[in-house]
């Protein structure tokens, strides 16, 4: 009855306006403002009536049993029908974070949700490049002809020598490449038939923590830690504020997470409890809320959940962080992990052994099978790609935001759970930027995107100044200005930088809005180079 | 179509004349989409570039073209007094605007464009597409009868001045086709000021008005329409018909009020259009058009645009409540034009035209969300004192836009400091929180911590 009285209550009040501005405007004949409200007045009228009727049938089907929550007898649609998918069951009474703002780039190629076990590589690498914040020349422990265990040292850091890298898999080193002024690029590991891991002792269950964190460098599971701000391999004097974990991705044709802790549930969690102990804050798990059902991550226990729905970059860690506690320098340093690393660290303290497996996604259009693949830490391109077409087709390692470009004899970086095949787009298109015939991703209305369409690597545009500014903050889920914040970094301004929030950025987190960019800034690059003169400058 | 690319290849000048390579690019560029590939950062990018934003404005503008070139001929033939139906000698009254506007539009982007593939040359970057837009917007605001070498001088001072000084598109601070038309404002304003200019092809000879002689032009299609039985321009030279005025409503309205305007234009008139002014500027209902257009496909920001109507709104609201109650034959003029309702404000002059495609120029509104609410606010706020209040300028958009273009880096200013706060503030509020949950979970023994594990 109140809606009733409601829309009664705004029918009269409309009248009085018409009717005071038709007193005021007597004189003149043609008052558009008195026949437009008019026209209004006569619309609610109707629809008072018709609704009237509505509610009278819904009575009447309610009585006789057919009307109920699931079967709406009405005419109108329900509210929740009309706006949005209904929240789940399984979201109720937990903490979640709805994001409106961002992008999911409708790709074709999403990989089938099954693990593929005939695909195996071989070979696998270590790549320094892959971890940020060290000197670009570490310390490499092997020689070509050494046989290495999973988890024995292969490099460390000249600076931060505490910090140990290992092998991923047991075998042969067979390569030691060097890439731009002799820095290493990788050490190139043949993977033996049965794999053999190094065996640790772990620290006592009252161990303290500075115990644990020796443990751990020595392990080789730290450089698999990230601090942010600069999204850097921890520091091992530094202990964190919280700890962050993103257990799921939103990134275009991302792997499904969930594939990877199915069947190592234990593991996880050990490695939960772990973390647990090195920090004084909180653990955090940022939880996908998207589907219809909990993730399996919702089961872990000693450790804050916080929900998140919404399109890419919800997933994003930097985005998770943003909304459940921000990020900063000094005391508000955090850790962030990955999945697979809280595996990883899990696996040493429960079962005493290194183990990088991981499932990866092998993704895209041009692949004839999509699908997730079983393998370890720094696996081959070309041999997972055994038997694809690869002609005129770039292959990533992460995923086509922020991924690396690579050829077959390149390796998955260390911290990349996909490959991604994108077909070139080196083909010029008469009047492409007029009549886009081949249908390309955008977030403009003015390029209506249907259906998913394989993408191409065009670049739809040439670099410009910046000039619009409202395109970022459409893909932005964040309380940042990023187009002033990358004009700060231009012109080296620290005092804004801080201010308008660099240590909450990585380069994934403003990928997409260079995607978005209308003037085809490289926002990563400048970013990157921000953030670089940030840590100089301590 | 490969074809056709490798003959538009074929000639490339070489890279050592950097002027050629740079107008070769230009339109290059425009025919093809060139078959570059993203290198390292994203890998795939979004169909929407400068061109195909700049180029959907000009689409936005291209049904107020088609009305002036209508109307400039239209109120020509209604000031002599022929053709006045609205269809009547529809073909001369188009052929005569477009006899009027075709020059204005051709010297626009002849100067226009020269300057910017003159610095693009010599800076040796490629041509920016900002001036598809400026270019489309000058002959529009401009009256019909410009003289076109003051449209020149204003254009040269604009873009050089106004832009190239700057560092090019992206970079200027004011709104260059505004700028254009300030300068002949300020510098030969007989042109463009006054109630003469506004109808095209109308000369003042004593205290009589007369049509212009018709040139050559008008003697070629006279020729043909006469060929096909159709009617024709003749010689010229009538008089005006009796009791015509070229003054625009606004003119009329700051002397004699609401009054003074429906007693020369009907209401109607004014939403529709059919009245004397700016080329582009009169009809209302294209220009909602446009500016849903603009809206709908997200290449304007709603903000300025909305702000502006509340901004308008509200200051022709609290002019009301100025002006006194009752109007009399004595009351001051300024109060007669205070006491028009706003939505009379509205149809006269060129407010929407203004805040649709003026005020919402991405490169000299302000930046931030916030930022723009208040910037179209205050360009309607101001722009509307300056038209009612000041006597020198009968439409006060250009000047107030040009004065929030000045201060919309300093809005933005407060507008990042705001958020710094915010930032802080929230992040303090954060860790407040985080203490809470750490003593829950100490005091829950279920969870484990460092002293219960």
């Amino acid at each position: 009855m109140r809606f009733l009285q409601r829309i009664t209550g705004s029918l009269i009040l409309l009248l009085v306006i018409t009717l005071t501005l038709q007193s005021q405007a007597a004189s003149s004949s043609g008052n558009l403002l008195f026949y437009g409200l008019a026209a209004v007045a006569l619309l609610i009228f109707f629809f008072i009536v018709i609704s009237v009727a509505d509610n009278f049938m819904v009575i009447e089907s309610r009585e006789s049993g057919i009307h109920s929550d699931k079967v709406n007898m009405g005419l109108y649609p329900k509210f929740q029908e009309l706006f949005g998918s209904k929240k789940p069951a399984f979201l109720e009474g937990q903490h979640l974070y709805t994001l409106n703002k961002g992008y999911d780039i409708p790709l074709e190629g999403e990989p089938a949700a099954t693990v593929d076990a005939a695909t195996k590589a071989t070979r696998f690498a270590v790549s320094p490049p892959d971890f940020l914040g060290l000197m670009p020349i570490p310390k490499v422990t092997v020689e070509v002809g050494d046989s290495v265990k999973a988890g024995d040292v292969v490099f460390f850091d000249k600076k931060k020598d505490r910090i140990k890298f290992v092998a991923p898999v047991s075998g042969e080193v067979i390569e030691v490449n060097r890439g731009l002024k002799r820095a290493i690029a990788n050490i190139v590991i043949l993977a033996d038939k049965d794999q053999v891991s190094r065996t640790y002792t772990v620290p006592a269950a009252n161990a303290s923590r500075a115990e644990l964190v020796e443990f751990l460098l020595e392990s080789g599971a730290w450089p698999g830690i990230r601090q942010r701000p600069y999204n850097i391999v921890a520091d091992p004097e530094v202990t964190p504020r919280d700890i962050f974990i993103s257990t799921f991705s939103t990134a275009p044709l991302a792997a499904d997470s969930t594939l990877a802790i199915a069947g190592r549930e234990a593991e996880f969690q050990a490695g939960i409890d772990l973390l647990n102990r090195l920090t004084d804050g909180l653990v955090y798990l940022g939880l996908d809320g998207r589907g219809t059902s909990p993730s399996p991550y919702a089961s872990v226990a000693n450790a804050e959940k916080r929900y998140f729905r919404g399109p890419h970059p919800a997933g994003n860690v930097g985005i998770q962080m943003h909304h459940i506690h921000p990020v900063g320098a000094g005391e508000n340093t955090v850790w962030t992990l990955d999945v697979n690393t809280v595996l990883l660290i899990g696996e040493i303290f429960k079962n005493g052994r290194y183990n990088s497996e991981r499932v990866i996604a092998l993704s895209g259009d041009p692949l004839a099978a999509p699908r997730h693949v079983r393998t370890f830490a720094g696996a081959n391109l070309g041999e997972l790609l055994q038997g694809e077409n690869l002609g005129n087709v770039r292959i990533l390692s992460g995923d086509v935001l922020t991924g690396d470009q690579l050829s077959t004899d390149g390796f998955l970086g260390y911290f990349d759970t996909q490959v991604t095949l994108l077909e070139e787009g080196n083909e010029a298109e008469i009047f492409g930027w007029l009549l886009p015939l081949k249908s390309r991703a955008s977030i403009s209305p003015t390029i209506p995107t249907f259906s998913k369409f394989a993408a191409t690597t065009n670049t739809h545009g040439e670099k410009r100044a910046f000039v619009v500014n409202n395109d970022y903050e459409q893909v932005m889920p964040m309380d940042i200005y990023t187009q002033q914040l990358m004009k700060s970094i231009m012109v080296n301004d620290f005092e804004s930088m801080e201010g308008l929030g660099i240590y909450e950025l990585v380069e994934e987190d403003v990928a997409l809005a260079e995607f978005a960019c209308v003037s085809k800034q490289p926002l990563q690059q400048i970013l990157r180079g921000g953030l670089n003169t940030m840590l100089e400058q301590g | 179509m490969k074809a056709l690319h490798d003959f538009v290849k074929k000639f490339e000048p070489d890279h050592s004349n950097k002027f050629a390579h740079t107008v070769y690019d230009g339109f290059y560029t425009f025919l093809f989409q060139p078959d570059t590939v993203t290198k390292g950062g994203v890998h795939i990018t979004d169909g929407m570039d400068l061109k195909r934003l700049m180029v959907h404005v000009v689409l936005a503008l291209q049904l107020l073209y088609v009305f002036g070139t209508w109307n400039i001929g239209h109120q020509h033939f209604l000031a002599i007094g022929e053709h006045t139906g609205l269809l009547e000698g529809f073909h001369l009254k188009v052929v005569y605007g477009l006899i009027q506007i075709l020059p204005i539009f051709v010297v626009t982007h002849v100067v226009g464009l020269g300057i910017e593939f003159f610095y693009a040359g010599r800076k040796g970057h490629s041509i920016e597409e900002g001036f598809l837009v400026s270019g489309a917007l000058i002959p529009l605001i401009m009256p019909p009868d410009i003289p076109l070498v003051w449209l020149a001088v204003s254009i040269v001072f604009a873009v050089i001045l106004g832009k190239e000084a700057f560092g090019g598109t992206g970079m200027n601070i004011w709104n260059v086709a505004l700028l254009a038309r300030v300068f002949i404002f300020f510098a030969y304003p007989t042109t463009i000021s006054g109630d003469e200019v506004w109808v095209s092809g109308i000369e003042k000879v004593g205290t009589e008005f007369f049509a212009a002689t018709y040139g050559w032009a008008h003697g070629a299609f006279d020729w043909v329409f006469s060929g096909l039985g159709l009617s024709t321009f003749g010689e010229g030279g009538q008089a005006v018909v009796d009791g015509w005025t070229g003054a625009t409503p606004l003119g009329l309205a700051a002397k004699e009020g609401w009054e003074g305007v429906t007693a020369h234009y009907s209401v109607d008139a004014m939403f529709w259009g059919g009245i004397p002014g700016s080329i582009g500027e009169m009809s209302v209902p294209l220009i909602v058009v446009g500016m849903i257009f603009l809206i709908v496909t997200r290449i304007a920001d709603y903000r300025v645009i909305f702000g502006g109507l509340i901004g308008f709104v509200v200051c022709g609201l609290l002019m009301n409540a100025i002006s006194p109650a009752e109007i009399t034959e004595n009351t001051p003029g300024i109060f007669k034009f205070m006491a028009i309702p706003w939505y009379y404000q509205m149809i006269m002059g060129s407010f929407l035209f203004a805040i649709t495609f003026m005020a919402t120029d991405p490169v000299s509104s302000a930046d931030t969300p916030m930022g723009k609410w208040i910037y179209g606010f205050l360009i309607a706020f101001i722009g509307l004192i300056i038209r009612v209040m000041n006597p020198a300028y009968p439409e006060g958009w250009m000047l107030s836009i040009l004065l929030m273009n000045t201060f919309a880096p300093l809005i933005d200013h407060y507008v990042y400091q705001a958020n710094i706060n915010r930032r802080a503030k929230r992040t303090a509020e954060m860790a407040k929180q985080r203490g809470e949950l750490i003593t829950k979970r100490v005091n829950d023994p279920e969870v484990l911590t460092p002293e219960n594990a």
